[in-house]
């Protein structure tokens, strides 16, 4: 019965129902002997009104069937929202940018993208970006919404279940335009949705890889050019395979750069010194660097292919 | 307290002091009096707001543009918000019916401080004219609605200012009604009326009057910060400059989730005071709706997280808020229980206030319930932020607080004015009303189950039918509130006389004349019975015998 458009549909759809089951008993029930009491009790009847004046048993069973059924309808929405925060660790991440007044969807390498297209029946974790003020990213047919505040990193997630166009709104009063601040998200095959990311151009901004981040945190680039530049010591522009002399116990050889030599040059500089530059200045990176991060920092030499 | 010796007959409506006609009014002390300024501008500003509303519903039944742009439309939802909750329903029972009748049901002559009584409704004034101007002012409405969210509050470049100030100077005359109200309860009740032989109305103020004083001065301080932000960009809440938004959300809602019982315990206490007049029978469980209604204002205070679930708030206090919230609505549910138990074996005369009272506890069990999707985290996401919420708090306001406001009117009216008024208007008013509204806001929780935001000028076109409807039932409500006002204003002149007590209540208001002598009472009654006390002694002896009593 409960088929919903997202793996969290479910069970907001059973706390509802169990809410509105409640609901509809009480308000008709207490309506109606409302009515009939006007009746039955109806002055024309000249009956004179009974003068008791409450009752402690009453008072005590109308005090608990409310206590136990709303104990039941918190613990029955709580349970049923405990899943929303709880994100799978293989989740696709897609970061939702609000601005008044769209939205944009970052895939990461720069794709950005104005509607959301995600492959069916995968895990994503949207997180929530406001570039100015609040807006709240809803998709109602999925049953997920959380507002998006500058400077908070909100996020939500939602397993889409079936291929199809879905709204998704801007919930938090932002501005002039709030109402137009809506787009859809088309649900697709996976593979449809791989062709569909690959010829996305990259528009935004490209993040650093992984290795650059590491040269540049630890300090590498102060005495190494990207650019071809010479600086303190050799550049790194075009390294990876590159042939050149190097004084090694005095004597100098021509060594072609490849993963061996740039894992030696960075955890013990002093033993090949590149012809040129001075013994000494660069200190060895032995207990620095663990060997994880030296072969990020290759891959990415391997980028810096000269042009 | 001065004497009445110079012209005790004379009705307070009548009675001449220092000034005559319209300035005898504006240098009143008299409660009754400051009651009736406080009415006159209220039903002024409910039209104004109400006819706010329609246009806005009017805009909205088609998609897309049609007799507003969206500028102004945002103003609008922000004016009708801000003038009907600062100026309408926070004040509204509490300043009318309680200055009118909370020193009538405990037999004093006037409240414990009538000149501050009278400052109270000069910063109403104030605030009321500030809150106008900023809808007039170059700047243009404010446009961020009633809640006034940072950042795009610290930014918006409409009255924001005017607004804010208005709002803070009208919750400083709430704070001296709550105060004047507390000390009048606590030092002026007749002799003999103990706690717990003081009627329900005044226990439903004295729970209001605490959250007044104490959660007023929250909102107060935060709108001031607001302004410090957008004056001195100090930096409170604005992340452009260092702050946090969502520091705002919880100052505002610590003060405003409060605010919603200060709506609805007085409402709640002109309900029980209904019920027993026109069942001729003492209210069932007395004690019990005396305490819950302190309960309500207690528990009330931990709850205002309720409106942040999808803020980013961590994990617990979402559950703790929420846990909260389902506690408070069980006090609601003892006194809907009792209310409905009072009739039981009651003589009950169908007359106009018991038809709004009756309507009240329907329209305010749908508000009650809708709550309660509200406050489940599960469903809390798809709800929050849509006309779910909307309709939701418009039962709750109008359906409760504006529907025992009109009970309210209808039951005092005779004693306010010393006239009737036609009980076939009335009802043949109701009619529109109970339509109109239900046709205005029900389909709201339908569209809004189905994921229409609010605050939207704009829709898809899949939600138009509701808007629709809304639409429709806007008209019919308006017609209703005009017949409404109509029959009462009509018949202060042309009413039938009134008699002292025309619907056999038994509370001290009804002992007295209608309408009222200045000083209300010639002689101070004394207190011996518990005051809803409806039958002979023997009556109540035979009652005694075979069902307990718990006052
Ligand atoms: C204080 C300056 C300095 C810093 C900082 C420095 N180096 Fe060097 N590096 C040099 C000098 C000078 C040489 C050339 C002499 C040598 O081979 O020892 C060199 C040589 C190299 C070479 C051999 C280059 C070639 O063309 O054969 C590699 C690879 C290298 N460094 C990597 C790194 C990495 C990775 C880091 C950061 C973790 C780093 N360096 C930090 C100064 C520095
Ligand atoms: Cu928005
Ligand atoms: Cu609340």
């Amino acid at each position: 019965m409960f088929e919903g458009a997202s793996n969290l549909a479910a069970g907001v759809d059973r706390s509802f129902i169990l809410i509105l089951a409640i609901a509809v008993f009480f308000t008709v029930g207490i309506t109606a002997f409302m009515i009939w009491t006007v009746f039955k009790y109806n002055r024309k009847k000249n009956k004179p009104a009974r003068q008791f004046t409450g009752s402690v048993t009453l008072e005590i069973i109308w005090t608990a069937i409310p206590l136990i059924l709303v104990l039941v309808i918190f613990f029955y929405g709580w349970k049923n929202y405990a899943p929303m925060r709880k994100v799978p660790a293989d989740a696709m991440q897609v970061t939702a940018i609000g601005r008044m007044w769209e939205w944009s969807f970052d895939y990461g390498n720069g794709k950005i993208s104005k509607i959301l297209v995600l492959p069916v029946d995968k895990a994503v974790k949207m997180n929530l970006h406001s570039v100015d003020v609040n807006h709240g990213f809803f998709i109602p047919a999925f049953r997920v919404k959380e507002d998006v505040i500058p400077s908070y990193n909100n996020y939500l997630w939602f397993i889409p279940k079936f291929k199809g166009e879905y709204d998704i709104f801007c919930s938090s009063y932002c501005g002039l335009q709030h109402s137009g601040m809506n787009t859809k998200t088309k649900v697709v095959d996976p593979a449809d949705f791989t062709l569909w990311l690959d010829s996305l151009p990259a528009t935004g901004n490209i993040p650093d890889a992984e290795g650059l981040t590491l040269l540049k945190n630890t300090g590498c680039i102060a005495c190494h050019s990207l650019d071809g530049a010479k600086l303190v010591g050799p550049t790194f522009q075009a390294i990876y395979g590159k042939k050149h002399i190097v004084i090694t116990d005095g004597k100098e050889i021509e060594i072609e750069v490849n993963d061996a030599y740039l894992i030696s040059s960075i955890l013990d500089p002093g033993k090949d010194i590149v012809k040129g530059f001075n013994k000494g200045m660069m200190q060895p990176y032995r207990d620095k660097l663990s060997d994880a991060q030296i072969t990020l920092i290759i891959d990415y030499l391997k980028t810096l292919t000269g042009k | 307290m001065s004497h009445s010796e110079t012209h005790p007959q004379v009705s307070y409506l009548e009675y001449q002091g220092k000034y005559k006609g319209i300035l005898g009014w504006l240098t009143t002390t008299d409660h009754k009096r400051i009651a009736l300024l406080y009415m006159y501008c209220i039903v002024v500003f409910f039209f104004v707001a109400a006819i706010l509303g329609l246009t806005m519903s009017i805009e909205k039944m088609r998609p897309g543009q049609d007799i507003m742009n969206a500028q102004t439309y945002n103003g609008l939802f922000t004016v009708h918000g801000i003038i009907m909750i600062f100026m309408i329903v926070i004040p509204g029972l509490a300043a009318v019916f309680g200055n009118f009748a909370l020193p009538l049901l405990i037999g004093a002559r006037d409240v414990a401080f009538p000149k501050l009584n009278l400052f109270s409704w000069y910063l109403y004034v104030i605030g009321a004219i500030l809150a106008v101007l900023s809808q007039l002012l170059k700047g243009g409405a404010p446009d961020t609605g009633w809640t006034f969210y940072v950042p795009y509050s610290a930014g918006s470049s409409t009255n924001v200012i005017w607004a804010l100030t208005a709002a803070f100077i009208l919750g400083f005359s709430n704070i001296l009604t709550g105060l004047n109200f507390i000390v009048t309860i606590h030092r002026m009740r007749a002799p003999g009326m103990t706690w717990f032989k003081m009627p329900l109305f005044p226990w439903s103020l004295y729970a209001t009057a605490w959250i007044q004083v104490l959660a007023t001065p929250i909102v107060g301080i935060t709108l001031l910060m607001v302004i410090a932000e957008r004056v001195l960009h100090i930096g409170f809440f604005d992340p452009a400059l260092g702050g946090d938004p969502v520091l705002f959300q919880h100052l505002f809602w610590i003060y405003s989730h409060p605010a919603v019982y200060i709506m609805i315990l007085p409402a709640m206490g002109v309900i029980t005071e209904i019920f027993p007049t026109f069942s001729q029978k003492p209210v069932f469980g007395y004690g019990a709706i005396a305490i819950s209604s302190l309960a309500i204002a207690f528990v009330g205070y931990f709850v205002w997280g309720h409106h942040m679930f999808t803020s980013g708030i961590s994990y617990w206090s979402k559950w703790f808020f929420s846990f909260l919230t389902f506690i408070v609505a069980v006090p609601s549910a003892i006194k809907v229980f009792n209310w409905i138990s009072t009739m039981y074996g009651g003589s009950i005369q169908m007359r106009p206030p018991l038809l709004y009272a009756i309507s009240f506890v329907f329209l305010f069990m749908i508000g009650g319930f809708t709550g309660l999707f509200l406050g489940a985290l599960a469903t809390n996401v798809q709800l929050h932020d849509t006309t779910f919420v909307v309709a939701h708090f418009h039962y709750i306001i109008f359906g409760g607080m504006g529907f025992a406001f009109f009970a309210a009117i209808h039951y005092w009216y005779p004693k306010m004015y010393g006239k009737m008024y036609s009980d076939r208007w009335a009802y043949i008013a109701w009619g529109f009303t109970f339509v109109g509204f239900n046709l205005l806001y029900f389909p709201q929780f339908i569209i809004g189950v189905q994921g229409m935001p609010r605050r939207y000028f704009d829709y898809l076109p899949q939600f138009q039918w509701g808007h629709m409807l809304s639409g429709f039932g806007a008209f019919i409500l308006l017609i209703g509130l005009i017949l409404m006002a109509w029959n009462l204003i009509y018949h202060v002149k042309r009413g039938a006389i009134a008699p002292a007590n025309p619907w056999k209540g038994v509370t001290l208001e009804w002992q007295i004349a209608s309408p009222p002598t200045l000083e209300n009472f010639e002689e101070i009654p004394v207190i011996k019975h518990n005051p809803y006390w409806f039958g002979t002694e023997e009556e109540i002896k035979r009652e005694k015998k075979s069902v307990t009593r718990n006052t």
